[in-house]
């Protein structure tokens, strides 16, 4: 029998061990225990409060926006852009379904990095967001009143829209840029190894209206065929330029990550936009034959509509002098940032050993110098020497994107070390570095690409988990992490997923959004040419085979909710008015058997969903969204007969 | 009657006219769905929302229970009450104007009665709009009606009404006293001048 002081020494010895072991190994470093200790206070908004932040993230793949709260991680809203979303109806719907129109036909997904909230004076207005589509070239353009699209425009000319969108000052242009350089005319059918003949690049200047907010394709700058990647405008002092990155300058059209990365600088390219766009005033611009659609919801119907256009007016440098110019930079640089002053463009060369910081001032000064290497396709190339005013050394593996907080500090985030690095802009050295958690993306400080950032938070964009989240299988989400930046080290207060891929963000306080939204769509102000704003007016029409339902809809019942006469091979739309004008009073219809999605009807609102029945029988329909104590009440039956039939077209609700 | 008292049943005219452009009731409706409450304001002639779509949003609640629509137009006595108020400020106005104690006397009788019946109404409204309930209502409670308090706060079912004078019966009140002051100021001022 063991002694009871035997156990005492060995359990005492275990203890000690224990504790050595939780001393040595166990413990995270103590910095991470200091910085991170009272992290879930500082994030934490009370349940009824409101965050101080809306942060608008990007949904890559997803094609959609997605909205949430800072600095609490919830989400608020996910806003379907370039891709159909079956919950709402966008896409599905008559009224939305031009937006997705291309000169390609209907597309109904895309992938979305860059949004950009609208500018006045280089800082968020809190009027609209805009989002690029990367794959088939497009811009969209989101009201912050409603949160929903109201507008798509093609880019022509353009293989891949990667460097949008982002705005110029005062929302003057958003850009865009061809990130596949691909021949400039439409459907030319080449060998791929003709590239450096036939292939071209180009930049967008797409105008916005001030008052509408309403986009154009003004015109496209002709470029030599290189990659574009990457954009920025700039501020205050270079508030008339635009930058844009390169890579490929190689002229690569096969194994790129060999092929494109042999040259030790590629370029940003410096656009002075004010004086483009008086040369195109002047005509100096070409115009050239373009397929491109342009689709916007009409104010005063809300049914979008799309315009074809066959031109666009092309600027070619050789023509406009003085204008644009290569600043070279290492080595396939990805982002180009500007600092709140206007005076750095900083580069992000995700295969460079340093940060490359060029100065405005002294790119200013060395295009009166003549300084220039050599001239391609009439684009002066500056010396490297006569504008790079520093080089931040050991930034980390991969630097791509920067973001400032006006307190002197610039932060970079750097993919393949897996961390962002924050540097000095007087000395260019490292001053502090934390870890991303996994490979990050894009970073974004709350007005951190603005005059004046906020040095409240930042967030980082990460591209993968692995094991921070409970394992949901081969394919993880994407996370996003909140740090405070508020002191002198950058501490991580929260990892939260995401919905799709978000690239990039954008964060506004939340007071310069949130008194303009709106709660009903004002019934009065319907002028949809199918609404109906009286259950009275309640009617089902037949022409030929296409049979109109003009349905309302109000808490707990449709009108009508017997329809008899329908017939096989009829197409049927259900214009459906919600005509209730309480806020978030929603209603939704969805009908048995429907090739399409559900449609979601906010108040005042009208929206069509169309339904070819191919079978007769009863189909029942209801609302989808739970909208009173009598929702499940909320529901209707659809009569089909054969195509043959002579049942009269009836329709009826609350009789017998 | 002096002119003193002839001022003050002159300004309880006066008084009278704003009734016209202030609201003389308010009752507020508030549930967990509506912390900041939907709401209607009771005027002289109508009925209107605390915001625009508030009488349709009330209406949409109440027909789950049965309750008849608020409808300003179907409310006889928002016709009648105007008439009321502008003879009530005409009699006050001529009495000022004569000096007649006669015409006075009746200007507060008048007062007194309308008051009494418009409030009288008013519990008749809301009785008939919180008893008369449709049959085939979606919700039936037993023995239960819906009657908005004329003042207080009352709970019913899920909503609490709140029904609290406004800004127009201020006036209202402070006509009748400024009117009826001068009468017994005239009173005293008749014993004392003999």
């Amino acid at each position: 029998m063991i002694q009871k002081t035997t156990i005492w020494k060995v359990s005492t010895v275990l203890l000690g061990i224990g504790l050595v072991s939780v001393l040595m190994y166990g413990c995270p470093s103590q910095t991470e225990m200091l910085d991170t200790g009272d992290a879930a206070q500082r994030v934490y908004v009370a349940p009824g409060e409101y965050d101080e932040y809306y942060a608008f993230l990007s949904g890559g793949y997803s094609g959609q926006l997605s909205v949430w709260g800072l600095p609490s991680g919830r989400m608020f809203r996910n806003i379907p852009v370039f891709s159909q979303d079956p919950e709402s109806g966008y896409g599905y719907s008559e009224e939305t379904k031009p937006l997705l129109m291309t000169s390609y036909g209907f597309i109904p997904w895309d992938d979305s990095h860059h949004p950009e909230l609208s500018l006045t004076n280089s800082m968020p207005d809190g009027r609209w967001m805009f989002i690029n589509a990367n794959n088939t070239p497009r811009v969209a353009r989101i009201d912050l009143t409603s949160f929903e699209t109201v507008e798509t425009l093609e880019l022509p000319n353009t293989g891949g829209n990667h460097a949008s969108t982002f705005a110029t000052e005062n929302t003057e242009y958003i850009i865009g840029a061809t990130r596949f350089s691909i021949p400039y005319d439409m459907d030319m059918d080449v060998p791929i190894d003709t590239y450096s003949e036939n292939f071209d690049g180009s930049l967008s200047f797409i105008g916005v209206d001030d008052e509408t907010g309403e986009m154009s394709m003004d015109f496209q700058i002709l470029m030599p065929p290189y990659h574009y990647d990457l954009g920025r405008a700039g501020k205050g002092p270079s508030a008339d330029w635009v930058f844009f990155t390169t890579y490929n300058t190689e002229e690569a059209h096969t194994l790129l990550e060999i092929n494109a990365s042999e040259f030790d600088k590629d370029y940003i390219v410096a656009v002075n936009w004010k004086m483009a766009e008086e040369y195109v005033r002047e005509g100096r611009a070409e115009t050239v034959p373009a397929e491109y659609y342009h689709n916007m919801k009409d104010e005063n119907t809300s049914v979008a509509v799309s315009n074809v256009h066959d031109e666009v007016l092309l600027l070619d440098p050789r023509d406009a002098p003085d204008m644009i110019y290569f600043l070279p930079t290492p080595k396939s640089p990805h982002g180009v940032d500007i600092d709140p002053t206007g005076e750095y463009i900083v580069g992000g060369g995700k295969l460079a050993t340093v940060i490359p910081v060029h100065s405005f001032s002294r790119m200013l000064d060395a295009i009166d110098n003549d300084a220039f290497e050599e001239i391609i396709n009439g684009i002066p190339v500056l010396e490297y020497e006569s504008t790079i005013v520093g080089e931040v050394e050991n930034p980390g593996l991969g630097p791509l994107h920067t973001e400032f907080d006006g307190d002197g500090h610039a932060y970079t985030s750097v993919y393949i070390s897996s961390e962002i690095v924050k540097w000095s802009l007087e000395t260019f050295e490292v001053v502090d570095r934390i870890d991303s958690y996994y490979s990050i993306g894009h970073l974004m400080i709350t007005g951190g690409d603005t005059p004046n950032p906020d040095k409240r938070y930042m967030l980082g964009l990460t591209k993968t988990s692995r094991d921070r989240f409970l394992p949901t299988g081969p394919k993880q989400l994407h996370p996003a992490q909140l740090y405070d930046i508020s002191g002198d080290r950058m501490e991580m207060l929260l990892d939260f997923p995401t919905i799709g891929e978000p690239h990039y963000a954008q964060a506004i306080p939340a007071d310069q959004i949130r008194d303009n939204v709106k709660q009903i769509y004002d019934l009065d102000a319907n002028n949809h040419p199918h609404a109906v704003k009286r259950t009275a007016d309640a009617r089902v029409e037949r022409d030929g085979d296409v049979v109109r339902v003009y349905m309302t809809n109000i808490r707990s019942h449709f009108t009508p909710d017997n329809i008899e006469g329908i017939r096989v091979g009829d197409e049927v739309h259900f214009h459906l008015t919600n005509i209730e004008q309480d806020w978030d009073m929603v209603h939704g219809f969805a009908i048995k058997g429907s090739n399409s999605a559900e449609v979601l009807i906010a108040p005042g609102e009208t929206k069509t969903i169309v339904w070819h029945p191919q079978r007769t029988g009863i189909f029942p329909f209801y609302c989808t969204a739970f909208c009173s104590a009598l929702h499940q009440e909320m529901q209707g039956y659809v009569r089909v007969s054969p195509a043959d039939t002579d049942v009269p077209l009836t329709w009826r609700t609350g009789e017998d | 009657m002096n002119r003193t008292s002839r001022l003050g049943l002159f300004l309880a005219a006066l008084l009278l006219i704003p009734v016209f452009f202030t609201p003389i009731w308010s009752i507020t409706l508030t549930a967990p769905q509506y912390p900041d409450g939907i709401g209607m304001y009771i005027w002289v002639n109508d009925i209107t929302g605390h915001e625009r779509h508030d009488i349709q949003n009330i209406n949409i609640l109440n027909h789950y229970v049965g309750m008849q629509e608020i409808d300003p137009d179907q409310v006889p006595t928002l016709d009648i009450i105007p008439w009321v108020i502008a003879g009530l400020i005409a009699l006050a106005a001529a009495a000022a104007a004569t000096g007649s104690r006669w015409l006075a006397w009746i200007w507060v009788a008048l007062f007194i009665i309308s008051g009494v019946a418009g409030m009288y109404d008013f519990y008749m409204w809301g009785y008939e709009y919180g008893h008369n309930l449709d049959p085939r209502a979606a919700i039936k409670v037993p023995d239960m009606t819906y009657q908005p308090p004329v003042i207080g706060r009352e709970t019913l079912l899920n909503i609490t009404a709140h029904s609290w004078p406004y800004w127009g019966t201020l006036w209202v009140t402070l006509s009748l006293l400024t009117g009826t002051g001068g009468l017994f100021w005239d009173r005293i001022a008749k014993k004392k001048g003999r």
